[in-house]
């Protein structure tokens, strides 16, 4: 059982900060991550490969210092982990980044052929969960989105029974491998790394590959040439109005909270419609 | 069977990760351990960072590690309500090469300096706590982190897991410490644009200025406040030795408030927007707290060997030389094939040699002093800004007439007696 996960390291969003001129993220006011979801990604291949055995790979695409992510990997549980890295990569959109990861993907399988490819359902710093499908559809194998159950992997018949979150439930459903799932976080919680993964991330070095490792590449589709995706505005949705902050002693503060509950009249008549 | 190291050192402060580099770069196999997400992450200072024994590790580390000033005056000031007596100095060539010392912001600091550890081949693991040392028939041989399968083996341990140092109290090297021996600081790290700072501190962009302040900034207690200059941010604490907090029932927050609202104070932080909130404790009890700092298998260094110079605000640059002396003694054993604690004991040796202990040996009565005597700085302080109001108001008294008029108030208030105590006692402290 070969399981690839792909990864991305993203600016915490949590506390990045936004510059106010150009409505674009200042991405350093913030430290780079593992994107959370490829972390839960990362955990599920680690409990699958518990059950079933083989090996997990992760797959990145990013600049040098993205070799961070990839030994975070290592620490969850990955064996190994391939960085692509070139200058010719720079500016993708999803299209041209799946096309990237997907030319990546074939030379690995060339390597030890891949079974399972987990994804995290999207990168918190784009949002658009656009890359995961996009690698399926380059190389036609199935994608199952919205992962929040892995309940059976069947290394005889070849398939996985998996849980997917709908917006009024979950549907079960079975899948043939090779096949690619994108997950959420409730699939699972990360369990903390125990000392020997610690050890290995601190010394593994990823395998890296610039564009002319690869194979069969139509330089076209990469990077920003490879892009036709447009922004045309961004901006920062505009502030909830409202609030106020109540000062004083504590008492004056319990007193004018008090004002302005009596002011709501839809609080007093639940109140007395209750009675 | 888990992987045994040469050295494992717990905690990437200056003291560990200066011992991790050293030992490093002579081939051993290191292991760096620290607890926080990244180094740098918990560790707090108000800010100086001295050039000498940073240099004796890195050579012209000024041209690569992130710093935020040279700085080219320090500047004291004994404060009073309303007023202060200031002295200082300023001189150029402490702002070219080769720099006495540098305003640093900790949390870039440490992650730099930790790189540079493992650029020379040390292995840094984050986020991992150390809970107890692994000791086999009296002898030192690892630690036990809280991860699953955390129990890791080594040659030697080098505990450099700050003040409060968990691992040497585990071992019985030291006792739990006293409230007199230990100093808490909290600071705020308060962004304000360079060219304010550089008007307000009159400093252009690549000068520092630094100052400590005596007197009310603690209301009197022993201790003291700090205001530094980084690029465009201030750094503004106050501590005081825990023992005066407990007996003069003061908050730690309510202090450095205080400071900040002091008059003399205030204006130069105007307009600074709080980024950052710090608070530490400081092992101040110099000299007579320093525990056992070598046994079968382990040393101590920095903090956790309370090696701090309170006097001097020195205390990163006694770590970092410590960190020196221990990796040395460990190569030195390492060559031997013996880690016990007579062989390791060397480093003890080492340390007592080196200007560490010898400056803690100088001010060993100091903190007990001025900690039993607080009229220095809540008489004495007051009395000096009286003293300097009083001489230079112009007002038609003769000169003479105000310097004897100034001497008779010191002696009425205190007693000539006390005075003359005083002035010999604080002499005797710290020469």
């Amino acid at each position: 059982m070969h399981i690839v996960v792909c990864v991305k390291q993203v600016p915490d969003t949590k506390i990045i900060k936004i510059n106010p001129k150009t409505n674009t993220l200042d991405r350093r006011s913030a430290p780079a991550i593992l994107n959370p979801y490829d972390a839960h990604a990362v955990q599920e291949a680690v409990s699958i490969r518990e059950k079933t055995g083989g090996t997990i790979s992760v797959l990145s695409m990013g600049p040098p210092q993205a070799t961070a992510v990839i030994k975070k990997s290592i620490e969850i549980g990955a064996d190994r982990g391939y960085l692509i890295t070139d200058r010719a990569f720079a500016g993708a959109d999803t299209l041209a980044t799946s096309y990237a990861l997907f030319k990546a993907l074939e030379k690995i399988n060339k390597e030890i052929p891949v079974d399972l490819i987990i994804c995290g359902k999207h990168a918190i710093d784009g949002d658009t969960g656009q890359v995961g499908p996009g690698i399926a559809r380059r190389l036609d194998i199935p994608p199952v989105t919205n992962v929040i159950e892995v309940t059976e992997v069947n290394l005889e018949e070849k398939t996985v029974l998996i849980k997917r979150k709908l917006s009024s439930g979950y549907e079960l459903i079975q899948a043939e491998m090779p096949c690619l799932l994108t997950v959420e976080k409730e699939i699972n919680q990360i369990e903390y790394s125990p000392m020997p993964n610690m050890i290995k991330a601190a010394r593994y070095e990823p395998v890296i590959w610039a564009v002319s490792d690869l194979e069969n590449v139509d330089r076209v589709q990469l990077g920003l040439k490879g892009s036709p995706t447009i922004v045309g505005k961004m901006f920062t949705p505009p502030r909830p109005e409202g609030g106020k902050k109540i000062e004083g002693s504590p008492d004056e503060q319990v007193n004018q909270l008090m004002d302005i509950l009596l002011e709501q009249k839809d609080v007093l008549t639940l109140q007395s419609s209750k009675q | 069977m888990p992987e045994k190291f040469d050295v494992i050192v717990v905690g990437a402060g200056p003291a560990g990760t200066s011992c991790a580099l050293v030992c490093a770069q002579k081939g051993l196999n290191v292991l760096l351990i620290e607890r926080g997400e990244y180094p740098g992450s918990k560790n707090v200072m108000g800010g100086v960072l001295y050039r000498k024994q940073m240099e004796e590790l890195i050579p012209e580390f000024w041209k690569e590690a992130p710093l935020e000033r040279p700085v080219i005056e320090q500047r004291f000031w004994m404060m009073d309500k309303e007023s202060v007596v200031q002295f200082g100095y300023k001189g150029l060539e402490w702002g070219v090469e080769p720099y006495n010392n540098f305003t640093v912001l900790r949390a870039q600091f440490d992650q730099w300096f930790a790189k540079k550890a493992v650029e020379a081949g040390a292995l840094l693991i984050n986020e991992t706590v150390v809970t107890e040392c692994i000791v086999e028939n009296g002898k030192v041989i690892g630690v036990r982190t809280d991860r699953p399968n955390g129990e890791v083996y080594a040659d030697v341990v080098v505990l450099a897991d700050g003040v409060n140092s968990l691992l040497s109290k585990q071992l019985g090297f030291h006792k739990e410490f006293r409230p007199d021996e230990v100093a808490l600081t909290v600071m705020e790290v308060i962004n304000l644009p360079k060219e304010k700072i550089n008007d307000r501190f009159n400093l252009e962009d690549n000068q520092g200025c630094t100052i400590e302040i005596f007197g009310d900034s603690t209301k009197g207690n022993l201790g003291t406040a700090f205001l530094y200059t980084n690029k465009d941010s201030l750094n503004i604490g106050v501590g005081t030795t825990l023992s005066s907090m407990i007996k003069s029932k003061m908050k730690p927050y309510d202090l450095l408030d205080y400071l900040k609202t002091h008059p003399m104070v205030k204006p130069m932080l105007a307009g600074g927007e709080s980024a950052e909130y710090l608070a530490h404790l400081i092992p101040e009890g110099g000299y007579r707290s320093v525990p056992k700092v070598a046994g079968n298998g382990v040393v101590v260094v920095g903090d956790a060997a309370q090696l701090v110079n309170a006097i001097h605000r020195e205390g990163s640059n006694m770590a970092m030389h410590s960190g020196l002396l221990a990796a040395e003694t460990v190569i030195e054993a390492k060559h031997r094939g013996d880690f016990s604690e007579s062989s390791l004991n060397l480093y003890r040796q080492k340390l007592y040699d080196s200007f560490i202990i010898k400056d803690l040996e100088k001010y060993k009565d100091a903190t007990h002093t001025f900690e039993n005597n607080p009229q220095y700085f809540k008489e004495y302080v007051p009395m000096m800004n009286k003293a300097m109001s009083k001489f230079f108001t112009v007002d038609g008294t003769p000169k003479r007439d105000k310097q004897k008029e100034i001497m008779k108030s010191v002696t009425a208030e205190r007693g000539t007696f006390k005075v003359i105590q005083d002035i010999y006692r604080a002499w005797k402290a710290v020469k």
